[in-house]
């Protein structure tokens, strides 16, 4: 589904990400996870076509799109998350999430003015479409509320509503879990899953390892920049190398 | 944004007290007054697209709408073209400027934004002042007909009300439904973060540029009417103090409301003709009230219905409490 081959990304004299290669099966849930300063998030800023990286390459469906913009990223249907949580804070719950259906809608600036009517049915579609996203986070209750007023947890489920908005093929999840408690970080996994149900595949920076061996099929690890490891969760837990990494020489 | 409805009745009984207000003010000096509240809105809600729905600032909108002006003046007075014609002319070739310098310009954010528009203002004003072969520079042009239909000439000040408020009408009912729409949304998405709205497939540079351009086509259309209802202009009504007073129309009445742009530019149209006595004075008052509505009504004077109404009903709870 996912390639990226040999990215690097050099800011300055800084080298935040060297030769690093990984790719994600369809239908897969591949965790990201390296102590703070691994490069995790900046590789996420490359793969979402927010950063040009200083070289190398990413692959989405066998189509190259490295340096592809965020919107033409968006409808060859990959979307993603804010580790800070990027809502419209302005806007209510499901007008969030109606924004996540722009690229399947079509109305130009003078067909919406001039209301016409495969405007008005598209405007419904959209609504009605947008609901059942809200349905699918449970978060249909706040549906009329502005996003700025959400609890922090909701915020979080509401981006991930919105993202899911786009039927996209892969969703990048940016540390979802960040500033969750324990039950709403259950929760959170259990949305996941149903995520990759509907065929989705997910890939997620994550600091939380109790969610991340839980449920990744493979894991990715970063450190200062490099791949350090990749495997299952079990062989993971088990790599000295990661170990060392995290806790430091015995 | 209320109901599908309730937008519509919005609309309906601004559309009734437009129609009925020359009863009250008829023969006027009033009436003269309204016209320019109407050209006024227009202007004040094309900038309030641009800023208030997609949060990128113009400091440079009277160019737009001096464009406007001279292009119909121009075409009009010294080669006799028809002033309808004319008023295509100018929005095309004001449209077709817009998006062309959009690009670049909307690149930029915030200050440098500002500095750029501001810029582009002072260049176009320059340009109505030395080209004098053309516009008549400083001294102004003059001999700009009326528009006419047949045998019939808008060459009175309760002919020029309704056709200003004509198309003033029509630039509110196609704004109302631009924003509570699919193209609305993507706008305002834009404001509260411009990479997440580009993350879920709006193309924020295109649409910034296409705003722009639609903001520019506005005032260009005001500029042309209000050229052809003056029948003379000079640059002085073009410059940069009046780009920053249409700024403080908009951020008076309410940004990223429809209705604000109307109350704001009623506002700074019929105070001056009130704060004669004050005469040069009067910039004081301007930057009085600005300072005051942006620390207690960030939200404009559209906002005072929702900050009063709460109060009456608390009181009227209170009273029912004593009793």
């Amino acid at each position: 589904m996912l390639r990226v081959e040999k990215i690097t990304q050099v800011f300055g004299g800084v080298t935040a990400l060297r030769d690093v290669s990984f790719s994600v099966a369809k239908g897969e849930i591949k965790g990201v996870i390296g102590p703070n300063g691994a490069g995790k998030t900046t590789l996420f800023n490359i793969i979402s076509g927010i950063y040009r990286q200083t070289s190398g390459d990413v692959f989405l469906a066998e189509k190259k799109i490295t340096q592809f913009t965020p919107e033409r990223l968006a409808r060859r249907g990959m979307v993603r998350t804010f580790q800070n949580v990027e809502l419209f804070g302005n806007m209510t719950v499901l007008e969030n999430v109606m924004i996540g259906l722009h690229t399947k809608s079509r109305s130009g600036i003078l067909s919406s003015a001039l209301k016409f009517p495969t405007a008005i049915r598209e405007e419904r579609r959209i609504r009605q479409k947008a609901l059942e996203c809200l349905e699918f986070a449970g978060i249909t209750e706040h549906a009329e509320e502005t996003a700025d007023n959400l609890p922090f947890g909701k915020c979080r489920l509401l981006e991930i509503a919105r993202a899911m908005a786009l039927e996209p093929a892969i969703i990048l999840l940016d540390e979802p879990a960040a500033g969750l408690n324990a039950r709403e970080t259950a929760d959170l996994g259990q949305l996941i899953e149903r995520i990759r149900a509907t065929g989705v595949t997910v890939v997620l920076v994550e600091h939380d390892m109790e969610l991340v061996m839980d449920i990744c099929d493979s894991i990715l690890v970063l450190n200062l920049g490099e791949k350090l490891a990749e495997g299952t969760p079990l062989e993971i837990q088990e790599n000295q190398k990661v170990i060392t990494a995290y806790l430091g020489e015995g | 944004m209320g109901t599908e409805r309730n937008v519509l009745l919005k609309y309906l009984l601004f559309s009734a007290a437009v129609l009925v207000a020359p009863i009250f003010f008829s023969g006027g000096y009033l009436l003269n007054v309204l016209v320019f509240v109407g050209i006024n809105t227009m202007l004040a809600l094309a900038l309030n697209l641009l800023l208030g729905y997609a949060g990128q600032i113009s400091l440079g909108q009277a160019a737009f709408f001096g464009l406007g002006s001279y292009i119909s003046g121009v075409a009009t007075a010294n080669y006799g073209m028809n002033p309808w014609t004319a008023l295509v002319l100018a929005a095309v070739v004001v449209g077709v400027i817009a998006f062309t310098i959009g690009f670049p310009i909307l690149k930029l954010k915030g200050h440098y934004l500002a500095m750029s528009t501001l810029g582009f203002g002072i260049i176009i004003y320059i340009l109505f002042n030395e080209t004098i072969d053309l516009t008549g520079g400083p001294s102004g042009l003059s001999g700009i007909p009326y528009f006419s239909v047949g045998e019939f000439q808008f060459d009175s000040d309760l002919k020029n009300y309704f056709l200003i408020w004509g198309f003033a009408l029509l630039m509110i009912l196609f704004s109302v439904n631009l924003v509570n729409s699919r193209i609305g949304r993507a706008l305002r998405a834009i404001h509260d973060s411009e990479v997440a709205a580009r993350v879920m497939g709006v193309n924020a540079r295109l649409l910034k540029v296409q705003i722009f351009a639609l903001s520019a086509v506005f005032s260009s259309i005001a500029g042309s009417l209000y050229a052809h209802t003056m029948t003379f202009i000079s640059p002085a009504s073009f410059g940069f103090n009046f780009s920053v007073e249409l700024l403080t129309m908009v951020v008076i009445g309410g940004l990223g409301t429809v209705y604000g742009s109307f109350l704001g530019a009623a506002l700074l149209t019929l105070l001056p003709e009130f704060l004669r006595t004050l005469q040069d004075y009067d910039i004081v008052f301007y930057g009085l009230l600005l300072v005051l509505m942006t620390m207690f009504m960030p939200g404009g004077l559209v906002r005072i219905p929702s900050l009063v109404l709460p109060f009456l009903a608390k009181f009227k709870v209170r009273r029912q409490g004593n009793a």
